[in-house]
């Protein structure tokens, strides 16, 4: 279980050159153990794509290494690397399915790559296409199916060689609150049931919170905190954290440090629940916004919300346990450093 | 101009109308033939070889790039006399259809090349990142990616292609290719029987409009992004 099975050591990407050399990513250093679900999390810029395609070298790094299952994939020549390709595989923002192919042939495609004998081919095929849920879409077209349905399909072609790991760049990014729920479902599904590693790029810290184990926190192009999420979404130490853990809005100078607080973050629930208000009219427990970034799609609320808490212990667990005892909200205590 | 209308005018000029169609349909279909031939992997490498490409390559991409704007820039007529040593000594003629189609392949095969490029450039950069991280080679990328998920613009450009090469049939009519280019000439200039010239271009006006209907059909029947 803990094995690692990507290893990046030292990893530096420059692009272009002289005057106008972009600092992409600098002295990365991580390792992804084998069977987790890690995640990569980062403001856009923060170079996350980047690090992702310099873990199958789609990107050549700079400098450093990549060890993916235990081969370095910058020393592979280009046939050595298309094979090991075949185990570490990727899902897009967007889909990129090939739109003049029925999905069948979409999960089919990577399989004829590999020479992949055509009728085991269309039997593998339309068993992970069962595996996604789609058994009844063999025949449609990309065109004809939902973001969500396009995304399963991407999933189900992803693992048609028996990868070791799933990159997924921004996979859910492009998907509505409902459907991004049912996608991450799957992704812990397959991830429970096939043993594949899956590595989540993301910008959004409800997708890190739905399903990852560990995760490193991307800024400017280092490793900013690295670890596993619960610890480090208690107590985010940098300010890159800090800027994702908490809520856009709350300004961190305002409040003396030691105040206590408490994140919330909203995973669908309907947005004309009146937590707040709830929360002082039901337990007597009146807390005040330290900042919010929610919105609501659909009547479905998501985002996050930073809480002050009252100084009594008592109330505090109180508020907490009502909290926690609300459908789709999941809260926890963290320490808020101004 | 009546005179079309009565058997007569059949009976004299209805051989000769039939045969220059014949020949302008050869000419046209081995044109594109080969100009296909040429200007497809012209165009592939070219997108290949860009510097986003999946193959980058800035000096054979440069050297594609001036070939295929030097053929393009060259008006047809002028090209078609350049070539006449060239063709006399390949084709063993510079006169009818087998003069013609040594230099209507060379005007167009850049022009393909620039149409396939323009076609395959509108194959979702996403798409084939896909394939590159699936472990595709080069060659399977073209043939299994870019040139499938093109193929209803490929259609497009190829009807575009067809329409132009017919134009240029006509001009190498005028100097001593056959077809329909070359009857217009002699018949409605030299000869002064314009009734003649009048059905070349009614005939060349229902070719044009045949091939691109056909072509747009198909181009929207086969292409799955539609349905």
């Amino acid at each position: 279980m803990s094995e690692p099975i990507i290893q990046i050591q030292r990893l530096t990407k420059n692009f272009g050159g002289g005057p106008d050399e972009v600092h992409a990513l600098t002295d990365i250093s991580l390792d992804i153990r084998q069977g987790e679900i890690f995640g990569i999390i980062g403001l856009s810029g923060a170079g996350k794509s980047t690090l992702v395609r310099c873990m199958n070298l789609l990107e050549r790094p700079t400098s450093g290494t990549v060890l993916v299952d235990g081969k370095d994939m910058t020393a592979l020549s280009e046939k050595e690397l298309r094979l090991q390709r075949r185990k570490i595989t990727m899902i897009f923002q967007s889909f990129n399915l090939l739109m003049q192919r029925t999905c069948l042939r979409n999960v089919c495609f990577p399989m004829e790559i590999a020479g992949v004998p055509r009728p085991q081919a269309r039997k593998r095929a339309e068993e992970l296409l069962d595996l996604v849920g789609l058994a009844d879409k063999a025949g449609a077209y990309p065109s004809q199916l939902s973001g969500g349905q396009k995304q399963r399909v991407a999933v189900a072609r992803a693992l048609a060689t028996d990868p070791k790991v799933l990159l997924c760049d921004e996979a859910t990014s492009a998907l509505d609150p409902t459907t991004t729920v049912s996608i991450l479902e799957l992704l812990k599904d397959l991830n429970a049931k096939l043993g594949v590693t899956v590595v989540v790029i993301t910008h959004q810290m409800s997708v890190i919170e739905a399903i990852c184990s560990r995760v490193a926190i991307l800024d400017g192009g280092t490793v900013a905190e690295l670890g596993d999420v619960q610890e480090i979404f208690s107590h985010p130490s940098t300010d890159a954290a800090r800027r994702l853990v908490y809520p856009g809005g709350a300004s961190v100078s305002q409040y003396p440090s030691g105040t206590r607080a408490a994140r919330l973050s909203f995973n669908g629930g309907t947005v004309n629940q009146p937590l707040i208000a709830s929360l002082a009219i039901d337990c007597g427990v009146k807390v005040s916004i330290l900042g919010a970034d929610t919105r609501s799609v659909g009547g479905r609320a998501t985002g996050t919300m930073l809480l002050s808490l009252p100084d009594d212990p008592n109330e505090a667990a109180r508020a907490l346990s009502y909290i926690r005892s609300q459908p789709y909200v999941t809260v926890e205590e963290v320490e808020y450093r101004g | 101009m009546a005179e079309i209308f009565t058997s007569a005018f059949w009976a004299e000029y209805g051989g000769i109308l039939a045969e220059g169609v014949l020949d302008t349909v050869v000419m046209t279909a081995a044109s594109t033939l080969f100009a296909y031939l040429i200007g497809l992997p012209m165009g592939v490498v070219s997108v290949l070889t860009q510097p986003h490409g999946i193959r980058p390559n800035g000096p054979v991409n440069a050297v594609l790039g001036w070939i295929i704007n030097i053929g393009r820039s060259f008006p047809f007529a002028i090209l078609m006399v350049a070539l006449f040593p060239f063709t006399k000594l390949v084709m063993g003629t510079r006169l009818g259809l087998r003069g013609a189609i040594l230099p209507l392949v060379v005007a167009s095969a850049p022009f393909v090349a620039r149409m396939v490029e323009t076609s395959l450039s509108e194959v979702d950069a996403g798409v084939i990142e896909a394939a590159q991280s699936m472990g595709a080679s080069t060659f399977q990328i073209v043939r299994k990616v870019y040139l499938p998920e093109a193929m209803p613009s490929l259609i497009l450009g190829g009807s575009i292609t067809l329409i132009a090469i017919v134009g240029y049939t006509a001009i190498a009519g005028m100097v001593g290719a056959g077809g329909l280019g070359d009857l217009a000439i002699r018949y409605g200039h030299q000869r002064n029987v314009p009734s003649v010239m009048w059905v070349t271009v009614v005939i060349l006006v229902i070719i044009v409009q045949a091939v691109q209907s056909v072509f747009s059909r198909l181009s929207v029947r086969i292409d799955k992004r539609l349905k």
